[in-house]
């Protein structure tokens, strides 16, 4: 059993009149990579400004390794924080910035050198302890950033959408140096991002956050397959998601249509929210279908056609191998053991129409 | 909380500091009495002297037109020197950048006199003297707020309005003045200032006769104060007020417009 | 050849530069180094002479003592105003710019007022049984005027610079564990770096080569290097040993500007000042 590490307590907090955190809870373990997860404005930077010190919440308690660090001003805390923007000093070498930390905590010359080496080595670029910030790339300046937190050997690293400044391919590369570095050195990654990708491919637990309030925290396994409610689902990937209406266990109602499906204790006659995920949906003939509908579109993704098909007034959108002709019409099917059946989310019914139209 | 509060006295050391005299001159300005330290009732008196004064009102007159006129020809000539400077290569145009920093970082009083001796060798020294140093040493503050404007204006959109068959003065009416605009309207702001506040130059190369707001007090202060001029800076502080308070918010509104 | 027409727009002011800006240099210098078309350095050596010697050092202490209290009473300042929280900062701002507007001849009549022998402050020590003291027309009226007129001007681009540095660097510092001392020393006075020293060179020219402060301040019995100069062409029409003592003034705002930019550079603050 790992240790728990950071514990949020019953934290509020508002900036006016808006209420970011209400009532929030949360606890991270040892060794940990945890993502929060979420859109702008969803309290997820706040969480980590708070656990920084560079916040305070207006009620609750933090807790770091059991002790209440709340009202402790962030240079007395031992943990660092990767910046968003990086925030490499500019009047500085990398040198120089990496060994500020060093030098306050008073060590020798000696084991600042020996440290500034082995970080630069671990981030990959060794031989750059002259360079000026500003001769280093976007990319190069976050990982000197990361180097010069790790060389404080905190117990726990918060990066706060540390990759949102750099260029896809870059950002995956990043990714994968990531998750090696979080082996490597044996701590506890807290990670902000609004990029579902980036938070299943590195986690090991996601927390995901709409308004103040966490939504689902589970492994990315979890929370892509079995997301808890609409607003999950929606976030995590694109899905059909529809209104359904729950008959009785095994059987759900879409658009007037019964279909069967394996979830099971929702009572009967319960509204819900029914997600199909698009690569399992397959085309069939009409008769063959549980409905039937034309095809709208049919674009080539490199691996895979994205097909839009217009059944029941609903846009389906369907991820297959094989090709389909604009205007064919075509049935559906599906498996019951992919439709998924989640309980309508608690508060985010509005917001999950919003980021719909965002992404 | 306790630094919170030395700040806070600190401001308001430094507040006192800067204002405590102006403060008094404005009293006193309404002071029936001559003393400086005792209160004689309140009057009006030396707000209507001052504005009867011979001395004050030239000077006045004068440095309005100075400052305007000034203002004016060495905003035209900087933001064209600026537009032609844009085009140079690097190594023209440092010249002529390390040039115009001359009267920018030089002593005012040297400048002063170096205009003095040449205005002395060739002509008399009049109005049209200090208007000549005033536009010297307000352009360089010109050719510095505009530069940087056109600098930032995009090239092409000029050439494409040209390309589209606008005329040289078309385009840059319709093209380029809107992309500078701003930076020439500070310079003249600028340039307004500095001729207002300029004392050194205007002393060297006014002609007998000629007095700007500035040399006048200076005369006068050397001579021993009279109340009328603390009737005068209580007039130009609140101009000066009300003036730079409506472009604050002026500025402030745009600002928040956008 | 587009370019070159645009590049004739800068003519007239070729021609304004080098008949009143490179040619008053020109005589300044012609007269500072030839006495009846026979070269001499005797011009250029006045400044030895014991009055004139005595008032460039006078002016290079008063220059430097008001450009050292200007630095001191406006980086607190600028911090303070930086950090102030209310709605209306940048109200409180303009209010400790303003002065800078107003006539530098009046600002110096405020001050006589205070100052002089029976004003505001000797009658405020007086009524408290306290001496009366006499700081009109002594080195203290001169620095104590500087210091009012130009504080501004030391003001603004230290706040300027200030209002650059980024809240990030300050929050990334605390988070690698520095204390507010150290962010101020290792942090932001290297970032504001370049307004300190264009504030200083705003401050230190007019301070050395002022002439009317020390005039109305000074009751005309303290002589600074620019009322020597002045004298020398107002009242005894000697233009040689006039120019020669300018050009040597100019010499020391040249070598001071070199000094500055210099230092100013070695620090990169310009880097963090966008």
């Amino acid at each position: 059993m790992k240790k728990e590490l950071i514990k949020f307590i019953d934290i509020s907090k508002s900036y006016g009149n808006h209420l970011v955190l209400d009532e929030f809870n949360l606890s991270v373990k040892e060794n940990e990579f945890v993502t929060l997860l979420g859109p702008s404005g969803c309290g997820k930077t706040t969480t980590l400004r708070l656990l920084g010190g560079f916040e305070t919440p207006d009620s609750g308690k933090i807790l770091f390794d059991g002790k209440d660090i709340t009202n402790l001003p962030a240079n007395q805390r031992k943990l660092n924080t990767v910046f968003q923007k990086y925030s490499l000093f500019p009047h500085m070498t990398i040198e120089e910035n990496i060994a500020f930390g060093l030098k306050i905590s008073k060590k020798s010359t000696q084991y600042i050198n020996d440290k500034i080496k082995y970080a630069l080595k671990l981030v990959n670029l060794d031989g750059y302890e002259n360079r000026s910030v500003d001769s280093l790339s976007g990319g190069q300046q976050q990982r000197i950033a990361i180097a010069r937190a790790i060389v404080n050997e905190p117990k726990i690293l918060l990066l706060d959408e540390p990759l949102g400044a750099l260029d896809l391919k870059l950002r995956q590369s990043m990714q994968y140096e990531l998750i090696r570095l979080k082996n490597e050195l044996g701590i506890t990654f807290i990670y902000v991002t609004h990029d579902q990708e980036e938070a299943l491919t590195m986690s090991d637990q996601i927390v995901v956050m709409n308004q103040g309030y966490i939504q689902q925290i589970g492994t990315p396994e979890d929370i892509y397959n079995e997301p808890e409610n609409a607003f999950v689902a929606d976030f995590i990937g694109s899905s059909n998601i529809m209104d359904g209406i729950m008959i009785k266990d095994k059987l759900v109602s879409i658009f007037g249509i019964e279909i069967p499906c394996v979830d099971e204790g929702f009572g009967t006659n319960t509204p819900v929210d029914v997600v199909i995920r698009p690569e399992d949906l397959v085309i069939t003939s009409p008769e063959h279908g549980f409905i039937t509908g034309k095809i709208i579109s049919t674009i080539f993704k490199g691996v895979h056609y994205e097909i839009e098909v217009l059944a029941k007034d609903y846009k389906w959108l369907i991820h297959t191998t094989k090709f389909a002709n604009v205007g064919d019409i075509v049935g559906l099917s599906i498996d019951p053991f992919d439709i998924q059946i989640m309980k309508k989310a608690e508060y985010s019914d509005e917001k999950a129409v919003e980021i719909d139209e965002e992404l | 909380m306790i630094k919170k509060t030395l700040s806070n006295i600190y401001l308001v050391l430094i507040f006192l500091f800067l204002y405590l005299p102006l403060f008094v001159l404005m009293t006193l300005s309404f002071n029936d009495s001559k003393s400086k330290v005792i209160w004689g009732g309140f009057t009006l008196k030396w707000y209507s002297r001052c504005f009867k004064s011979e001395t004050i009102m030239n000077a006045f007159f004068t440095t309005i037109q100075i400052t305007l006129l000034a203002a004016l020809l060495s905003t035209i000539l900087g933001t064209l020197a600026a537009i032609g400077i844009s085009s140079m290569k690097k190594k023209s145009k440092t010249i002529y950048l390390g040039a115009t920093n001359i009267p920018l970082l030089n002593a005012d009083i040297v400048t002063g006199i170096s205009m003095m001796l040449l205005f002395v060798k060739f002509t008399n020294l009049s109005f049209v003297t200090v208007l000549i140093a005033h536009i010297t040493f307000n352009i360089p503050y010109v050719i510095l707020n505009v530069l940087p404007k056109i600098q930032q204006a995009n090239k092409y959109t000029y050439e494409a309005a040209l390309d589209l068959g606008a005329s040289p003065i078309y385009a840059f009416y319709k093209v380029t003045w809107p992309e500078i605009r701003a930076g020439v309207f500070s310079g003249f702001l600028m340039a307004v200032t500095m001729s207002l506040d300029d004392f050194s130059i205007t002393y060297f190369t006014k002609g007998p006769g000629i007095n700007t707001l500035s040399t006048m007090l200076y005369t006068e202060l050397r001579k021993g104060i009279k109340p009328e001029l603390y009737a005068l800076s209580t007039i130009l502080f609140f101009t000066v007020f009300i003036l730079l308070l409506a472009i604050n918010i002026k500025n402030n509104q745009k600002q928040h417009r956008r | 050849m587009k370019n070159f027409k645009k590049q004739l727009l800068a003519g007239p002011y070729l021609m304004w530069m080098l008949g009143f800006i490179i040619l008053p240099m020109l005589l300044i210098v012609y007269y500072a180094f030839f006495s009846n078309h026979k070269f001499t350095l005797s011009n250029v050596l006045a400044i030895t002479s014991e009055v004139n010697f005595k008032a460039i050092l006078l002016s290079l202490k008063v220059g430097i003592l008001s450009t050292l209290i200007c630095l001191l009473l406006s980086y607190p300042l600028a911090l303070i105003l930086k950090n102030i929280k209310f709605k209306n900062q940048n109200f409180i701002v303009f209010l400790f710019m303003l002065p800078m507007w107003m006539n530098f001849m009046l600002r110096i009549l405020a001050w006589k007022i205070l100052l002089s022998k029976n004003g505001i402050l000797n009658t405020l020590l007086f009524n408290l049984n306290l001496p009366k003291i006499q700081i009109l027309n002594t080195p203290s009226a001169i620095i104590f005027g500087m210091v009012y007129d130009y504080l501004p001007f030391m003001l603004l681009p230290i706040y300027n610079s200030m209002a650059h540095v980024k809240k990030d660097y300050i929050e990334a510092a605390l988070d690698l564990g520095a204390s507010r001392t150290r962010i101020l020393f290792q942090i932001i006075i290297p970032l504001t770096m370049s307004g300190i020293v264009s504030g200083i060179v705003m401050v230190f020219v007019p301070t050395l080569t002022s002439f009317a402060i020390s005039e109305l301040l000074g009751g005309g019995k303290v002589l600074l290097i620019g009322n020597v100069i002045e004298h020398n062409f107002m009242q005894g029409m000697r233009w040689g040993i006039g120019s020669g003592l300018s050009f040597v003034l100019m010499v020391f705002v040249f070598i001071s500007m070199i000094l500055s930019s210099k230092f100013g550079e070695d620090e990169k603050g310009g880097t963090g000042v966008i």
